[in-house]
């Protein structure tokens, strides 16, 4: 998952208990045994991820599936 | 699926077999492809077909015997394709190519043809090719043998000669004016030659020296050509008498007998890998139901040969032989590209690696099992059992992907929860001598007909009807899950024989078939065959006065009981049925069968769409997944229960059936009414409930079910988000986003406080894990 991902429309999004701006950072994803770091929004201060959409059912269905095949 | 097991299965698919004329051509010149070609038009290619077999295309497209056509499947319709003559249209037809003729570097033996004819030119030929460069002995002084004695417009000599200019290209050291037996002697020729060939043609007499028969035709070994000496060997006319003159075989014999002239010379085995080299029986099936007449396209002059209109005419008649019918019956197998043959290599391959993608995964997860491919094959192959052979391998070996079931798995998990299990004797009675299964889908698409069907049972039968609800385990099986298959099996044994082990009347043939296969026959009985017996009910509701096509599950497809008596039930009802071309043994699956439309909804939901394109009339279903499918996709079907029993009007024969949180929903209220009102007891399960109110648009609802995502979830991940906090909130429309992962799926939902509930705007998951740490 290092590709660039569309964050289009992610800005809309801030975290709803600090209240402060999402910022992209490096987050670990897992998957059938497998572990990567990925770029994804989050909130500086309390840690809490933002999956779009558009990731969620594209890029990331596409590595879960490459995953399960493996 | 060991290696053996994969031959013997990839053996009984026959699609690669050869076609009828090429099997019977003694040179196998690939005629379908060949008529391909030509009726697209394209000579050139079509040359290029007939030359990659024929040394002298030519004259073949003028002498050839034409053994190919006597096996023409046309010949079982009108009459075979003219394939000698669309020989000639191809020669005639195509761009001038310059041949060019590959050699091998000279083997440095010597190698002597005896007899210029088709198979002592051919043997010259291919010898040269392979480095076997032969001395070519020839009692005449030109080459072609007996091919001068055709009459100019059989054969014209123009074409005879371009034909044999191909021999000038070999170089090869020829002495023409030069006869055995009297110019030089075969032991001559074996003292000064490593092999020779003897393509002496009918009329040159006995060598005197090779064995012969009576009639004096020169007895060689029928595989490898060798006469009764060694390193001597013999084809053509010399060896089949002037009678039995072929000029196809000659070039056949004269090739194989290059064949066995090269493997003498390397000193390795004449006979070993040499079957099929001749004519032989192909094991091919190719149907010629629905082939309309077409007569051949009469030659104008035969000398002449085709015009290009008319060659193309005559090419189209060519049925382009191969099987299919599998294929052809099946969305499935159709839309990975191949056939059986093809796939079981595919799936073996898929079984086998060790490390890296197993791309087959999904070509063995979409098969619906439902066995149509077997009833229509030849060779009864059945690619549903290789398919869940394989899913039971997979799930063994600890490589099925969870995505491709466990949605469907947890469904049946919920289906035999005590949310939804009952087994329970009539009311008032001790005992029973039935039992009514109507089975986790019908109870769930309409828990009304369950219960009308089952208040019938009691009505008319004797020795108490008692009542069990919860999934047969049929799920497991599909999914390869034999371990869990096995469990719920033994689950229901328990409350069936706690039940005194009844006779079991099955609603859902798919039950049906479970409880067939794994208790006594005689303790499982079709609903349809019963009501069939006991007579319809009462009032039954007449809703649809044009005629119904019948659509028969694929899980009944092996079960005549259940198809007659449906058939027998319409017919009682005052139905006149239609039954669509697929119906009955080769009925087609709706798409559910095998978990399909969980493993790859899409073609699932091509296979509906298939379905209901063929079919005009109004469908009348008797699985609740099937009527619900087809009217998924807004083809008016019902239910036999609604004819039955009551149910959709005419015009409510689209009406959606009940999405999968519904389904849910509709079985643990079946469950509570029943109690309720047969037995007067609470749900006890259910009484506690006090769950936060979602108000959910039917769009939204559409996209739940698209991605499998339960009402349930999503209350769980709101109750979830409002107990931590822990969500995201838009800018713009104030509305929140959470996620939460309640098992082995991230659920995210966008949602608002609404009307002492909450509204939901969005719904998505993904299977992968995000490592979080959320710090407060």
């Amino acid at each position: 998952m290092t590709h660039k991902i569309d964050l289009t429309g992610a800005e809309e999004w801030i975290c709803a208990s600090c209240g402060v701006t999402l910022e992209l950072g490096t987050v670990e994803v897992a998957y059938m045994g497998s572990k990567y770091p990925v770029e994804l929004p989050k909130c500086p201060k309390c840690g809490i991820v933002f999956v779009p959409e558009n990731i969620a059912l594209g890029k990331m269905a596409e590595i879960e599936k490459i995953l399960e095949d493996k | 699926m060991d290696q053996k097991e994969l031959r013997e299965l990839e053996n009984r698919c026959i699609q690669e077999y050869a076609p009828w004329c090429t099997a019977r051509c003694p040179v196998h010149v690939d005629v379908r492809a060949m008529n391909a070609a030509i009726t697209a038009g394209d000579f050139t290619l079509a040359a290029k077909v007939l030359k990659k077999k024929v040394p002298f295309p030519g004259i073949i497209s003028h002498v050839c015997d034409h053994p190919c056509e006597d096996v023409c499947r046309r010949t079982t319709i009108d009459a075979a394709i003219s394939i000698r003559e669309l020989e000639m249209a191809a020669m005639s037809f195509s761009e001038p190519v310059k041949e060019r003729v590959v050699l091998l570097k000279s083997k440095g033996k010597r190698v002597a043809v005896v007899g210029a004819g088709l198979s002592g030119l051919t043997a010259c030929f291919d010898l040269a090719k392979k480095g076997l460069g032969p001395v070519l002995f020839e009692t005449s002084d030109r080459l072609g043998g007996t091919l001068w004695g055709y009459p100019e417009d059989a054969l014209p000599r123009e074409v005879l000669k371009r034909d044999l200019e191909l021999l000038e290209s070999l170089s090869l050291e020829i002495r023409f004016r030069t006869s055995l037996g009297s110019d030089i002697f075969l032991a001559e020729l074996r003292n000064e030659f490593d092999a020779v060939y003897l393509g002496i043609g009918a009329d040159s007499g006995s060598t005197g020296e090779v064995h012969c028969d009576d009639r004096g035709r020169i007895l060689v070994d029928s595989i490898t050509f060798q006469t009764s000496l060694e390193g001597v060997f013999a084809g053509g006319s010399a060896v089949s008498g002037p009678s039995e003159r072929s000029p196809i075989r000659s070039i056949s014999e004269g090739r194989r007998a290059a064949i066995s002239i090269d493997r003498y010379l390397q000193k390795v085995s004449l006979v070993a890998s040499r079957e099929n080299e001749g004519p032989f029986e192909t094991r091919l099936f190719t149907s010629v139901e629905g082939e309309e007449r077409r007569a051949r396209v009469p030659l104008a002059d035969a000398a002449l040969g085709y015009t290009v209109d008319e060659a193309l005419l005559e090419g189209g008649r060519c049925l382009q032989c191969e099987c299919l019918e599998c294929v052809k019956v099946c969305q499935y197998l159709a839309d990975f590209k191949g056939y059986p043959k093809k796939y079981v290599r595919q799936i073996y391959n898929n079984l086998s690696i060790v490390a890296g993608q197993r791309h087959a995964n999904l070509l063995i997860n979409s098969c619906s099992l439902c066995g149509l491919c077997k009833e229509v094959c030849p060779e009864d192959l059945h690619m549903g059992e290789v398919c869940k052979a394989s899913r039971r391998l997979m799930v063994s070996q600890n490589r099925m992907p969870p995505s491709a079931h466990e949605f469907a798995l947890r469904d049946m998990e919920f289906s035999n929860s005590e949310l939804c299990v009952l087994a329970r004797h009539e009311s008032g009675m001790t005992s029973s001598r039935s039992v009514f299964f109507p089975g986790c889908q019908l109870a769930g698409s309409s828990p009304r007909h369950v219960i009308k069907t089952y208040a019938y049972l009691r009505d008319r039968m004797e020795g108490g009807v008692a009542l069990m609800l919860r999934c047969c385990g049929a799920p497991a099986d599909w999914s390869g899950r034999q371990d869990l298959f096995d469990r719920t099996m033994t689950e229901f044994r328990e409350q069936w024989e706690g039940l005194g082990s009844p006779t079991i009347i099955t609603a859902c043939s798919t039950c049906h078939g479970v409880f067939a296969e794994k208790l006594p026959r005689d303790k499982v009985v079709s609903l349809w065959e019963t009501i069939d017996r006991l007579g319809l009910p009462e009032q039954t509701a007449r809703t649809v006065t044009k005629p119904v096509a019948l659509h028969d599950p694929c899980t009944a497809r092996n079960e005549p009981g259940i198809l007659d008596s449906v058939r027998s039930i319409l017919d009682k009802l005052g139905y006149s049925i239609h039954e669509p071309a697929l119906s009955r043994k080769e009925t087609e699956c709706c798409g559910f069968g095998g978990l399909m439309a969980f493993a790859n909804r899409d073609l699932a939901e091509k296979v509906i769409d298939r379905r209901i394109e063929a079919i005009p009339e109004y469908i009348v279903a008797y699985c609740a997944v099937c009527r619900d499918r087809y009217a998924s996709h807004g083809k008016p079907t019902g239910h036999l229960l609604d004819l039955l029993f009551g149910g959709p009007e005419v015009g409510e024969f689209v009406v959606k059936g009940p999405d999968y949180s519904q389904r849910r929903e509709n079985r643990t209220r079946l469950k509570r009414s029943l109690l309720r009102e047969q037995w007067k007891e609470e749900h006890v399960a259910y009484e506690n409930e006090q769950a936060i109110t979602l108000h959910i648009a039917e769009d939204v609802r559409e996209l739940m079910e698209k991605r499998m995502i339960l009402v349930e979830d999503v209350r769980e991940v709101v109750e979830w988000a409002e107990k931590t906090g822990n969500r995201l909130v838009n800018r713009t429309t104030n509305h929140f986003l959470t996620h939460y992962r309640p098992g082995t799926v991230t659920f995210w939902v966008e949602y608002s406080p609404e009307d002492e509930g909450y509204a939901i705007y969005n719904v998505y998951c993904h299977r992968m894990q995000v490592l979080e740490e959320i710090k407060h």
